[in-house]
């Protein structure tokens, strides 16, 4: 200026606490399990706590299922399945499932809340991906209902009998309705068994479904751990059974199932990479490379955890990863502007922690932000590690938390030979405005979903699922009909 | 002092692609920010302190500039907490009525020139319609890049321009209009950005309020990113000044978390951050006094100039 | 094989024919030097073929992941055009094979349907590699500014135990979905079965599948099954007659490397089924950015 009266001082101005309000509903003290319609205690009358893992303030008790409750509601699936879901016709089935994508668009808010205070995910993304997306599953798969003819060419399809559904803490409704939408749609009926530490969005949809009239026994949801899940699968009344978790578990039910003529499906992890080539739109990467490990804390299983950066642009890439990295805001759920939330478990917490310290002691080199972290609760700040080598433990094994692994490559071939170099093959990401490129590399990627210069992108009508060892079967889309129907 | 054409040999033309659904996938989400309560009451009475206070209008009369230059100074009857804006932009005939009206405040004045809105004049007109304000007392220069021959691929002759106007400009800053609404796409309005800084912009501003769209915050966005770089690259902080069709008061506070994000707090200053504006003080005001009192307020309670 | 009684009619001594397996373009016999008699219904001796050792089995994987990447990329039309020159190949052998089958106990109706059918088969399949992905890929119309679609990519290497029952076609009907959808194959074949399996190997040598595409064994189902289904190299196991108890070994096996399992009847049922080539292919998602 020719006069400096005017502040040439940067304004230290920042976001005040913006907190989602959590008063217009209220969460019921206790639980109980979901069979046949009716909310009923575990046999053994034993209950577990679900926390809040931002204070770890206890929401609610919830049932502990045991063998006799899985056996109950397996049974009630099945009485359901015979005398009325499989009979209904494919219109009236579908009308049911549109009933429920409305009434959880009607109780969006308080299912957001709910889902940020159980599981520690940041209000923002409850509220703009998990509960829309859950509902827009159930739109879509209520329209398939009565259409399944159309879906597979040159055969007939009927539904498999009963479903028993095993689901993970890191998009608790959001996976119900994955699970779910596809089974109904196709008539079968459901034992669903949510993660024991984010138990509640899938007991309100339970509501939900009471609130939608769907017949008794169509959808039922047993509480409880990993035994619970293990007495679920083991149950001889299972025609199917769907998973959605670690690799380990999974191989563990696909041997648990040899011997019997029930169909699986598995969802499990992953270590994808996420490809930047110098040509890329680099801002836009960078936003890319963000959503890709940092949504959800990094509890995702197709999350970019391998960043992959062409080395010409490694620098740049790394400096405004670092500049944007500073403005993630770690802390409240329910505050709007979170960004990272809390992590979902103190178990969780403690192994990211565990990988923090092995990628350092392997020699590789750990940034991380500044930003504070509330004292109470579990909490990672957001971290990336360079100067690390492809046999890293934090390069080849799934973290499942905001934890980035950075290396560089020279040639496109090279990018897809680390890129591939894992027993993994759930997702990737590819960054260049060279669309020649992209369909390269996009063919080039052993894994199920590509997302080129985009990154985790999800749609009820987009298949998804993985290569290799993360697992098969598709959830989305026409092919995610698939492994809920017999054709004939 | 030259007034002929000479090749700018320093223009740097590296692509830098702009992805135009990751744009506005990011500027989706700096909405997302929720800003409340004292933040909210800091963030306006910021942006207030950055506007530069505008009329642009075939019909200005001394007297209109006059009351404009008053709503300058004193935004809110009764309100003593309030910040005075950073500049009144004008017309160069209206130059020496505004520094008048303004003598004795901090308040810039600033002129377009450069036969804004179009640019469609001979180049020593622009220059000499620069050198005019600029000796009417203007601290800055407004200045349209020429979108034709920009548009044709002849970026040596837009920065060409730049440099000399630049150079009549004198003390006086320089503000570089890429009018982004001509420009078509996103891509463009980086490769315009980095023209601009390169040829001697202190700020670059979207738009001259002429043409729609204007400011669209996806345009900001781009022009912010383009801003980083060029720091990145040089360590020179330009400015930027968004004009034309920014609404109210959210989307102010709107542009303020775009600047913070992406360029940090250096550029939470008027020095380097402006809101081209006629109509938006009001409802930023109005904001304030519902903070202050509470109750929702009505644009009858505040002067329109 | 020997055919029937001594050939010396004629005055002059028939020339054998000495059954190689098909491992990397390569006829060659089992590394292990081990040998398996096979016999006509009767009993009466027709003559050795190889029994494979886990070794060659191994071989064989490393055959068939070198050509994998390369079968994946070639075109649907050559893909086509292969298939149905093995037809080709088949039809014009297919005296032979009757002749074959009919030495280890088929009818000649039975020889006859069994040729007929397999070469119907490879037609059948040929004509689905440049259409299965699309009436099975999809664009699919999410609800954002996004072109999203999916399309099938061959799973990569493929294990294939075949059946007994039907010697040729058994085979045949598990190869021709498995190549057709990009994979290269591994197939065992066992018992009487073994015989027109390593003819096969000739028609399919002289058909323009490159080296590695299609590797026939011959030997102990039992023995090489379990090795089959535990490879951490092979992406898929598919079975045709397996009893119950080797299905279960089977699939907690595969779930080593979460191996694809597929275990099929020997029933007959569903020769003709593009499904069948979907078993073996994955569906890959992409997304992108629709803007300016």
């Amino acid at each position: 200026m020719t006069e400096t009266n005017i502040s040439t001082k940067g304004s230290d101005w920042g976001y005040a606490p913006a907190p989602e309000s959590a008063d217009h509903f209220k969460l019921k003290e206790q639980y109980g399990l979901f069979i046949g319609g009716k909310f009923v205690p575990a046999g053994s009358g034993r209950r577990f706590a679900t926390i809040n893992p931002a204070n770890e303030k206890t929401l609610a008790q919830i049932a502990d299922a045991g063998e006799k409750d899985v056996d109950k509601a397996v049974k009630a699936a099945r009485t359901a399945y015979e005398k009325v879901w499989r009979k209904m016709p494919g219109r009236e089935r579908g009308k049911y499932l549109y009933r429920i994508a409305r009434i959880i668009q009607e109780r969006a808010r308080e299912l957001a809340v709910v889902e940020s205070m159980d599981g520690g995910k940041p209000i923002r993304e409850s509220r703009d991906v998990d509960i829309p997306l859950a509902a827009a599953h159930f739109f879509y798969h209520a329209g398939w209902a009565d259409k399944l003819g159309y879906a597979f060419p040159g055969k007939s399809a009927g539904p498999i009998g009963v479903a028993g559904q095993i689901i993970p803490w890191n998009f608790p409704l959001l996976m119900v309705a994955w699970k779910v939408a596809p089974a109904l749609a196709c008539g079968n009926t459901v034992v669903l068994k949510p993660a024991e530490t984010t138990p509640l969005t899938a007991l309100l949809f339970a509501e939900i479904c009471q609130e939608a009239g769907l017949p008794d026994g169509v959808f039922n949801c047993i509480t409880g751990a990993g035994s619970t899940g293990a007495a679920l699968v083991k149950h001889p009344g299972l025609d199917k059974v769907a998973f959605t978790g670690s690799t380990d578990v999974g191989k563990a039910i696909q041997k648990s199932l040899a011997g019997r003529s029930t169909k699986l499906t598995l969802e499990l992890g992953g270590k994808a990479a996420n490809i930047i080539f110098e040509d890329a739109a680099i801002d836009q990467a960078v936003e890319g490379i963000i959503n890709g490990i940092f949504f959800n804390q990094g509890h995702v299983c197709c999350a970019g955890s391998r960043l992959l950066v062409q080395e010409s642009v490694e620098q740049e890439v790394v400096e405004k990863l670092k500049a944007r990295m500073e403005h993630l805001i770690v802390g409240d759920p329910l505050d709007k502007n979170t960004d990272i939330g809390a992590i979902n478990s103190k178990a969780q917490c403690e192994r990211i922690q565990d990988y923090l310290k092995v990628g350092q002691d392997e020699g590789a080199e750990l940034f991380q932000t500044k930003c504070p972290v509330p004292e109470k609760g579990y909490w990672v700040r957001p971290s990336f590690f360079t100067k690390v080598a492809q046999s890293h433990r934090i390069v080849q094994e799934e973290i499942f938390g905001p934890v980035l692994a950075i290396q560089s490559f020279r040639t496109l071939d090279e990018a897809l030979e680390k890129a591939n170099n894992t027993p993994y093959g759930l997702s990737g990401g590819v960054w260049t405005d060279k669309g020649a490129k992209i369909f390269k590399v996009t063919r080039g990627i052993k894994a199920g979903v590509i997302w080129a210069n985009t990154f985790n992108k999800f749609d009820p009508s987009s298949p998804f699922g993985g290569y290799k060892e993360s697992g098969y079967g598709r959830e989305g889309g026409r092919h995610g009909l698939r492994p809920y129907v017999e054709l004939s | 002092m030259s007034s002929s054409l000479t090749v700018s040999t320093n223009l740097n033309l590296q692509a830098h692609p702009v992805d135009e659904v990751g744009i506005r996938e990011r500027v989706a989400r700096l909405a997302t920010r929720s800003i409340k309560k004292a933040s909210k009451v800091e963030g306006l009475k910021l942006a207030l302190s950055m506007v530069d206070l505008t009329t642009l209008e075939g019909a200005d009369t001394p007297g209109k500039v006059r009351q404009l230059c008053t709503k300058a100074i004193h935004l809110h009857s009764g309100r003593k907490d309030l910040p005075m804006v950073a500049a009144v932009c004008v017309y160069p005939t209206m130059v020496r009525i505004a520094r008048e009206a303004l003598q004795g405040t901090p308040i810039q004045v600033a002129a377009v020139a450069t036969a804004f809105p179009s640019g469609m004049n001979p180049l020593a007109v622009k220059l000499e319609d620069t050198r005019y304000a600029v000796a009417e007392g203007a601290h800055e220069i407004d200045m349209v890049i020429s979108r034709g021959d920009f548009l044709r691929g002849d970026y040596a002759r837009v920065a060409n321009e730049i440099e000399q106007v630049k150079e009549a400009c004198g003390k006086a800053h320089l503000k570089v209009i890429l009018e982004t609404g001509e420009l078509g796409t996103l891509d463009r309005v980086r490769l315009a950005s980095d023209i601009a800084m390169q040829s001697g912009a202190d700020f670059i501003k979207t738009s001259t309020g002429k043409i729609q769209p204007a400011a669209t915050p996806e345009v900001v966005l781009v022009m912010l990113q383009a801003i980083s770089d060029f720091y990145r690259k040089t360590g020179k902080r330009i400015g930027m000044k968004p004009a034309g069709g920014i609404a109210n008061a959210k989307a102010a506070l709107n542009l303020l978390i775009m600047v913070r994000e992406v360029l940090g707090p250096a550029w939470l200053t008027p020095s380097l951050f402006r809101i081209g504006a006629s109509k938006l003080p009001n409802d930023m005001l109005m904001q304030l006094e519902k903070e202050r009192t509470g109750v929702y307020q009505g644009l009858d309670y505040f002067s329109n100039d | 094989m020997s055919g029937s009684g001594e050939n010396m009619k004629s005055g002059r001594l028939d020339v054998r024919k000495t059954y190689k397996m098909l491992i990397g373009g390569a006829f060659v016999r089992s590394e292990s030097g081990r040998a398996l008699d096979v016999n006509a219904p009767g009993g009466k001796w027709l003559g050795h073929v190889c029994r494979a050792s886990r070794k060659d089995f191994r071989n064989a994987v490393v055959a068939a992941r070198k050509a994998a990447s390369g079968w994946a990329n070639t075109t649907p039309y050559l893909k086509g055009q292969i298939l149905y020159r093995a037809a080709e190949m088949l039809e014009g052998r297919a005296t032979t094979f009757r002749e074959v089958l009919q030495s280890i106990g088929l009818s000649p109706v039975a020889a006859k349907t069994e040729v007929t059918q397999a070469i119907d088969l490879l037609v059948y399949y040929a004509g689905w590699t440049d259409k299965y992905l699309q009436v099975f890929g999809s664009v699919n119309p999410v609800s954002s500014p996004y072109f999203n679609f999916s399309v099938t990519e061959p799973m990569g290497v493929v294990a294939y135990v075949s059946g007994e029952k039907r010697p040729l076609l058994d085979l045949v009907t598990g190869i021709a979905p498995i190549v057709a959808g990009g994979n290269t194959v591994i197939t065992l074949s066992t018992g009487r079965a073994a015989v027109p399996a390593m003819e096969l190997g000739e028609v399919l040598a002289t058909s323009d599948f490159p080296h590695g595409v299609i590797n026939l064994l011959c030997g102990v189902r039992e023995e090489l099954v379990g090795q089959m289904a535990t490879h951490m190299d092979v992406n898929a196991l598919v079975t045709q007659g397996a009893d119950a108890k080797e299905s279960a070994a089977s699939r907690e096996a595969c779930a080593l490397n979460l191996k694809r399992f597929f275990p099929r009847e020997a029933n007959g049922k569903g020769d003709e089924d593009p499904y069948r080539i979907l078993d073996t292919v994955e569906i890959k998602t992409t997304w992108h950015p629709v803007g300016g």
